[in-house]
């Protein structure tokens, strides 16, 4: 009994000074923080103004709903590419390379995320790779720059993103049965039919549980919109990042660091409410 | 006389492996017809080519006198029942049925009857909003044969589709199937590796052996008069001993084996030398009467009584020879045989088939 009571704790203890220490206590920290404001002389006081001024001032929330948006649009745009890929690999595929596809998808993973975007950098800039080639085919006559849009930035988060949501994706379509495919097949489905009738209600749990990953990495990335997206293209970690860093405010960084929870929780239940399921199933 | 599906010279070949090769039979409208094989026959790769998964590499398949070949599965009059049944876990249990309808555009009022109808044939009224994990397995069963049944096939495969269920259900499925079968009067086509699923349900069995036909006829001709070696030992018990013909009188053939001489029946006209007669455990008579003629005697060695009720055999030894299984009575009269026990067996003439 005692040494049973004894495992418990050896397994709790990490678990909790973990979620205590660096999670908990860090959070309370910044909300208190959040709700404080220091007038000129820095005296502090509390006050509600951290949050006043984000809806006070356009810039702030129109950059919060435009990564809000983008973020969802990137989510979307990995789930329609990684679907046919994750298909392809478990269902189409010879079984003997399925292994060796799932590797190379993983591949990109081995170097850091900072090396891939400069990766894409030297690919799309004005003296890059591609408009070398174009000029050399006389597609174009002058250079263009291809950076610094919010394509571009689309682009790569997508790429950054892909692996995340392929990896559920190949386990739900590993669980789903051939034999519900050619039932279906037999019974005198379509090929769409099967695919909306039969696949994608097998797969939902790995779609939901790969677009809550995908969408979190999305909101929360600094690196991709920073370097990629330039200065045209705000994201709302950068206004975080100029709050702490640049204008000294972390009153106002913690402020809207809370948002973004807040915008990201929020989000994340609407999508399970619209898609009927719940978080404990889908993180199974 | 109507024929509902005519397979004409089909051969499917993977690679080099030729895992059907020249199958030609007829199925009559309303006929249970069963292929029995061992597994890696190639019965599941010929059903799969009536269903339409499959092409076959030649030879031509009709339907109701319409060739199939090249048609899609979801084009095709035939539905199957899959060996794991493959019902939808996301659906309920109307849901599954309907699935086939829906795709027909049926009108709903007409799939709601039409679903309420196929689900009092299975014995399954009310189970509309079940959904499938709360099933048992003989329910299951029922809810894929009616998902395949409401669409009113021409022909309606099955792959074995009692393969997974208990023995008590899968003997009484099998009277189920018949009798479900012999009411809605659609022509099924039954695949299966079990001898007794196919005897007791069809009204002509298909013995399969590596890619071939090797008989086909109704199931009391298979048991009392099998073409082929393979035949005799697939369908049902049988003893096999092997011997040497000696020579041949009209249908009946005299053998020498471990000693022995016995007249058996021919099983096949041409015989070479070496010969395996196959007799049956039931057909041997304990201590025959003297008097009685054309009988092969043998005397052997009781090693084991296998009690099984009705299914009771004993397990003899030839001297010099091989077992013998003979079927044991359930009465007074070899009440006394016990283990080690000398015993006196015969048989027909008629009774025993020599093939080589």
């Amino acid at each position: 009994m005692a040494g049973k009571k004894l495992g418990f704790y050896v397994f709790f203890i990490p678990v909790f000074l973990w979620l205590f220490l660096l999670i908990v206590v860090p959070h309370i920290e910044l909300f208190l923080m959040s709700l404080r404001t220091e007038d000129w002389v820095g005296n502090t006081s509390w006050s509600l103004a951290n949050y006043k001024n984000f809806f006070s001032e356009p810039i702030y929330w129109l950059t919060f709903v435009r990564t809000a948006i983008y973020s969802i649009l990137v989510t979307c745009i990995t789930a329609i590419i990684a679907f046919p890929v994750a298909f392809f690999i478990t269902k189409v595929a010879n079984p003997r390379f399925s292994g060796f596809l799932a590797v190379l998808l993983l591949m990109p993973f081995w170097v850091s995320e900072l090396v891939r975007v400069y990766g894409w950098m030297i690919l799309l800039r004005e003296s890059g790779v591609i408009n070398h080639f174009l000029l050399q085919l006389g597609l174009i006559s002058k250079s263009v720059e291809m950076l610094y849009n919010d394509i571009s930035m689309v682009m790569v988060l997508v790429y950054t993103s892909m692996l995340f949501m392929v990896v559920p994706l190949l386990s739900v379509l590993e669980s789903l049965d051939d034999s519900l495919i050619e039932a279906a097949y037999d019974l005198g489905a379509s090929s769409w039919t099967i695919l909306t009738k039969i696949i994608l209600p097998h797969s939902k749990p790995g779609l939901t549980s790969g677009a809550i990953v995908v969408f979190m990495l999305t909101l929360g990335n600094y690196l991709t919109p920073n370097l990629i997206g330039g200065k045209s293209s705000l994201w709302f970690t950068e206004q975080i990042y100029t709050q702490f860093i640049a204008s000294f405010n972390w009153n106002q960084g913690a402020a809207f660091g809370f948002l973004l929870l807040a915008l990201s929780s929020l989000i994340i239940w609407i999508g399970l409410k619209l898609t009927r399921q719940n978080l404990t199933k889908v993180v199974q | 006389m109507v024929v509902d599906l005519k397979v004409e010279k089909v051969s499917k070949v993977f690679g080099t492996f030729k895992a059907v090769d020249e199958v030609s039979f007829e199925v009559v409208s309303g006929n249970f017809f069963s292929i029995l094989g061992p597994s890696g026959c190639g019965k599941t790769t010929l059903l799969r080519m009536i269903a339409g998964f499959l092409e076959p590499t030649e030879g031509q398949i009709y339907i109701r006198q319409k060739l199939v070949n090249g048609i899609p599965p979801n084009q095709r009059p035939v539905n199957l029942v899959f060996q794991n049944l493959a019902l939808f876990p996301m659906m309920n249990v109307f849901e599954n049925i309907a699935f086939g309808l829906k795709r027909r555009k049926v009108e709903k009022k007409v799939i709601e009857a039409k679903v309420k109808d196929i689900l009092a044939r299975v014995g399954l009224s009310g189970f509309e909003k079940k959904k499938i994990n709360e099933l048992s397995g003989g329910q299951k069963q029922r809810v894929a044969i009616a998902r395949a049944l409401v669409l009113e096939p021409s022909v309606l495969l099955l792959d074995e589709p009692l393969g997974a269920l208990d023995l008590k259900l899968r003997e009484q499925m099998k009277v189920e199937l018949k009798k479900l079968q012999a009411e809605v009067g659609t022509t099924f086509v039954y695949i299966t590796h079990d001898q007794s699923e196919a005897l007791v349900m069809s009204d002509f069995v298909a013995v399969m052996n590596k890619g071939r036909f090797e008989q086909i006829d109704t199931p009391q001709n298979l048991y009392r008069s099998p073409k082929t070696a393979f035949v005799a030992k697939f369908v049902g018990d049988n003893n096999a001993l092997e011997g040497e013909m000696l020579k041949k009188e009209g249908e009946m053939v005299l053998v020498s084996a471990y000693g022995h001489e016995f007249w058996v029946r021919a099983g096949s006209y041409r015989l070479g030398k070496k010969i395996s007669v196959f007799i049956r455990p039931e057909s041997f008579l304990l201590e025959p009467e003297e008097n009685l003629s054309k009988v092969n005697r043998l005397k052997v060695k009781i090693k084991d009584i296998l009690f099984d009720g009705a299914n009771s055999k004993l397990l003899c030894l030839l001297p010099a020879g091989p077992e013998i299984m003979v079927a044991l009575p359930q009465n007074k009269k070899f009440a006394h045989l016990k283990p080690g026990d000398d015993l006196n067996i015969g048989w027909f003439y008629e009774d025993s088939l020599a093939f080589s």
